[in-house]
């Protein structure tokens, strides 16, 4: 079984042109356990702030979901502070989270494996592994999934290290999330436009994109430029 | 008496660093007490470069020898540095040898009432952090098995704050990166209050933010978060 040290030094050395540090260990992490995809987001006190890498389509989805609905396995694991380990979410993620549950399984994840990456009280992430098929993972593989959870937060820390301490984010940290951008301008806009606190406003808009099938980040475009009004009266919910 | 089970306690004892309330210094202090216990030394003293590089007595068992290492230290020579530079054992130095060696220290070190000086490193491989310094008041050499529990402690003990610097280290930089993910954030949300308060566009509204936060010498995140919360106007943000 690798270490957590073993997978940084494989991580580290791989071709170095090729994807980020978070993507390659998300990449090496699908390869090694018996799951077919991976995602990691960053995390803090307030949820889940973006996707910094995602093997494929349904990691995608899985991670874009729990930040568009604000409910899912990796949000309780992050919460908790342990792993939520759900090998088939047919049985049982329909009741536990009814937003998050339906369009999991839509998306054709089946099992779901949540990771926090967190430094004592400190959230700082969290790894989601995906299988499409149900089962769980037996004890090595479990201690492996662990394993890559810890080099994915020494990665992040690695980065995050390589900037002077007031230099913002790594660039490989912060590119990801530049999408997100909007959706925080739009919660300021919305704030204003409907007078409610900011994590009031988030709640609105993510409300608005659930009700219209729509992803969260063009509706914050609408938002943004005028031609949507949340939270002003009440026939802006349709 | 080095029974087993009291060494078995005090391995125990060192190794428990994974505490809430791990204190480096006491951690230390228990080391070299420890060390004087099993060893039959008359004081055992640490020094520990920090992370900057610089060493400093960090721990001893008396007043006596914490004046002589500081004197080590000072006066640039003597057992605990050589230790420390080469990261090997320095032990059973004939007096003759020593005075030759470390002309300085043996002389402050012969006053203070002392006969021989051992000293073995605290390294991780090839990563040395600091030295152990064991004084006797008599001609006493430590044969194999007392160099060999002594070196054992320092290892434990390296281990431990090597384990406690890495915890501190990472604690740093998670909180870096939540700072700079939170001021992220900040700022975009205070672009859009700008933007439903006033007709301005969002890139305006970051401009006038940054200027603000130079013409004031104030951080932008705090100027974002004066936004948000109304202290600082859109007017204020033009023409303050």
């Amino acid at each position: 079984m690798r270490t957590a040290a073993g997978i940084l030094d494989a991580v580290l050395g791989a071709d170095r042109d090729r994807d980020t540090l978070p993507t390659r260990l998300c990449e090496d992490c699908t390869e090694a356990l018996p799951i077919t995809g991976v995602g990691l987001a960053l995390m803090n006190d307030e949820g889940h702030q973006g996707v910094i890498a995602a093997t494929d389509g349904p990691a995608r989805v899985m991670e874009e979901l729990q930040f568009t609905l604000g409910e899912g396995p990796c949000l309780d694991a992050s919460l908790a502070r342990r792993p939520v380990l759900q090998p088939d979410l047919a049985s049982t993620a329909v009741a536990r989270w009814p937003g998050f549950g339906p369009e999991a399984l839509n998306a054709g994840i089946a099992a779901i494996f949540a990771f926090p990456l967190h430094v004592g009280a400190i959230r700082v992430g969290i790894l989601d592994l995906y299988r499409d098929t149900p089962g769980s993972l037996d004890n090595a593989a479990l201690a492996e999934a662990l394993a890559y959870a810890d080099a994915a937060l020494l990665v992040l820390l690695h980065l995050q290290g390589q900037m002077p301490p007031e230099g913002g984010l790594h660039p490989q940290l912060a590119a990801p999330l530049e999408n997100r951008a909007e959706v925080h301008q739009a919660t300021g806009v919305i704030s204003v436009v409907a007078g409610v606190s900011l994590a009031d406003a988030l709640l609105l808009l993510r409300a608005h994109a659930y009700a219209a099938q729509r992803p969260v980040v063009q509706v914050a475009r609408d938002v943004i430029a005028g031609t949507l009004r949340i939270g002003a009266s009440r026939n802006d919910h349709e | 008496m080095k029974t087993e089970q009291r060494l078995a306690e005090i391995f125990v004892e060192l190794a428990d660093t994974l505490v809430d309330e791990f204190d480096a210094l006491d951690f230390l202090h228990t080391l070299t007490d420890r060390s004087v216990e099993l060893l039959h030394v008359d004081a055992a003293g640490v020094i520990l470069s920090d992370q900057h590089g610089h060493l400093q007595v960090v721990a001893s068992t008396s007043n006596r020898a914490q004046d002589l290492e500081l004197f080590e230290l000072q006066s640039d020579e003597g057992p605990c540095l050589d230790c420390f530079n080469t990261g090997r054992v320095v032990a059973n130095v004939e007096t003759s040898v020593a005075i030759e060696r470390w002309p300085q220290f043996s002389a402050a070190f012969m006053k203070a009432g002392y006969q021989s000086a051992h000293a073995v490193p605290l390294r991780l491989r090839s990563q040395v952090i600091g030295a152990m310094n064991l004084f006797c008041v008599d001609a006493m050499t430590l044969d194999d098995r007392d160099l060999a529990l002594a070196q054992a402690l320092a290892d434990v003990a390296t281990i431990g704050l090597l384990q406690e610097r890495a915890v501190q280290e990472s604690g740093l930089l998670a909180e870096q990166l939540q700072t700079a993910l939170n001021s992220r954030v900040l700022i975009e949300q205070a672009k859009g209050v700008l933007l439903a308060l006033t007709s301005t566009s969002v890139d305006e509204a970051f401009r006038l933010m940054r200027d603000y936060s130079r013409r004031h010498r104030l951080p932008l995140r705090q100027v974002a978060a004066e936004v948000i919360a109304r202290t600082i106007t859109a007017e204020q943000l033009r023409l303050g």
